[in-house]
């Protein structure tokens, strides 16, 4: 069984606020829902699904399907960090397929940057009983040097440099500026990269996603309800996924679960890496998309610098054009997981709703990929494969 | 450089044994007495073949670097690093007493058991 065109994403909604000090975390929920249904041209009273992950308030999604007042056949609180969002298009496209709901709600909400969290370099707690905190947390590894660290080994076994990692926060800046609700706007070059100062080595400031307000939501439907609105549904193709983890010290952090994710995701849509036009690569770091991006087949092994160097990653100009939003390097990386906005500006994408200046031509099978947890030690992986139809 | 001021561990029952045996300078490592190999972080299950014939062994407290990062937007900059140790597993910890300069991917590192705020002592490396 597959759930290839079993189920289509029929409204995004992406919150055009990034700093939300005025509204509670619940109510941004909701007003995700409310926009995301808006697009559908459907209403609360046709979701009988509704997938959330950690950042979503009270038990599960049980607190909030209470709060909205939605009535629900299926609920499903997949926590894999950044990529649930991505997972949940593979999971609620299964229960789509299996007949235990029909109109399916995906949120992803948070106010870290109005709660003025400092992610990248405040420690991590972890939790009092997870098994490695007692062998982790107290030497404070926090996000940025964990990443750093899997950078570092990248450049030692392959060479990479940070001149070419700066070349993926270039893109990024290239796209983030037609980006009316971008939070960085600017246009930025390798030099402005490696000039800004270094936050645990080899990451410079500008290596590292924003910290955002605000959130994203989906709908995602059956064919027969697609079929019956007006709006441009896409169709979900394929799917997969993957813990990646310390496997008990045989550590390896040259690259990411996406190795495995990747190619369930193909091969369930049954394309390949060169049949994708658009893709939305998961960039809390720019290591991370560096990484996924030979992970998912786009490249060699190693060789991930030489793909990204020279603006390829920029629509218009390069090869494989990524993150046309800005990304979480510019746009948004709302409640420090921005899973949900890989999948919503794929949607823009297929849709042709793109931004004019980075809308890609002919835009019919996009890939967005989800990375949560941490790179450094264990990760959720999620790769979806979407197409216009 | 100013030294790094560590908490006292987290301790369960699973890992009692292994703090308290830092207290007296020991590193212990777990081996599973089924299929032969270490792994770290300490388990009581093996988490390559699932047996629980595992068993505390000390470490010869020798390894390699895999991989580092110095946290610079830190009060104290540290050194977060991975070490590969001579009996297989890689572990995360710090590299102390050592000029940051001087650390590189490949060197070889020698363990250091550093104070924490309780009796229990830290694993940590420095460049041998």
């Amino acid at each position: 069984m597959s759930i290839k065109g079993k189920a289509y994403i029929a409204g995004v909604y992406e919150h055009p606020g990034r700093n939300l000090p005025d509204k509670s975390l619940a109510q941004i929920h909701a007003e995700l829902c409310k926009g995301a249904l808006e697009d559908a041209g459907l209403t609360k009273a046709d979701v009988d699904g509704f997938f959330c992950a950690g950042d979503t308030p009270g038990l599960g999604a049980i607190s909030i399907a209470d709060y909205m007042g939605l009535d629900l056949k299926y609920t499903d609180t997949t926590e894999t960090g950044g990529s649930s969002y991505v997972c949940h298009v593979g999971h609620a496209a299964a229960a789509i397929a299996a007949g235990k709901c029909s109109v399916a709600l995906v949120t992803l909400a948070g106010k870290p940057r109005s709660e003025k969290m400092a992610v990248g370099t405040g420690m991590r707690l972890g939790a009092k009983d997870a098994p490695e905190t007692g062998f982790e947390n107290i030497y404070w590894p926090n996000t940025t040097n964990m990443y750093g660290m899997a950078a570092m080994r990248h450049m030692h076994e392959f060479g990479t440099t940070s001149e070419q990692l700066a070349w993926i926060k270039v893109a990024a800046s290239h796209h983030a500026q037609w980006n009316e609700h971008a939070l960085l706007r600017d246009v930025v070059t390798v030099e402005d990269v490696l000039n800004s100062p270094i936050i645990s080595d080899p990451l410079h400031r500008l290596d590292c996603c924003v910290i955002t307000d605000g959130g994203g939501a989906m709908v995602i439907v059956s064919p027969e309800i697609a079929k019956s609105l007006k709006r441009h549904s896409v169709k979900v193709l394929g799917h997969g996924e993957a813990p990646k983890h310390i496997s008990g010290g045989r550590v390896d952090l040259t690259f990411t679960g996406a190795r495995w994710s990747g190619p369930r995701a193909f091969e369930e849509a049954g394309v390949t890496p060169r049949d994708i036009k658009y893709a939305s690569i998961y960039d809390s770091f720019t290591i991370t998309v560096l990484e996924t991006l030979e992970d998912l087949g786009f490249c060699e092994k190693g060789q991930g610098g030489k793909f990204v160097s020279d603006g390829n990653l920029i629509s218009g100009v390069g090869k494989l054009p990524f993150n046309t939003d800005g990304g979480g390097l510019c746009n948004n990386h709302p409640a420090n997981r921005g899973g949900i906005t890989k999948v919503i500006e794929a949607v823009r994408q297929l849709r042709g709703e793109a931004h004019p200046k980075v809308q890609v031509k002919n835009c019919d099978i996009a890939l967005a990929h989800g990375t949560g947890g941490s790179i450094g030690t264990r990760m959720g992986s999620a790769t979806v494969i979407l197409g216009s139809e | 450089m100013s030294e790094m001021k560590y908490e006292a561990p987290v301790v369960n029952q699973e890992t009692e044994h292994f703090w308290n045996a830092t207290k007296n300078g020991t590193f212990l490592l777990k081996k599973c007495n089924d299929c032969g190999k270490f792994h770290y972080y300490p388990r009581s299950l093996c988490p390559y073949c699932f047996s629980d014939k595992t068993v505390w062994v000390e470490s010869k407290g020798a390894g390699t670097l895999y991989t580092y990062s110095v946290m610079r937007r830190a009060p104290i900059p540290y050194c977060l690093a991975y070490i590969t140790l001579d009996e297989g597993p890689t572990m995360m910890s710090h590299i102390v007493d050592s000029n940051f300069d001087d650390i590189a991917i490949g060197k070889r590192v020698k363990l250091v058991m550093k104070p924490t705020a309780g009796e229990e002592k830290l694993p940590c490396f420095a460049l041998a």
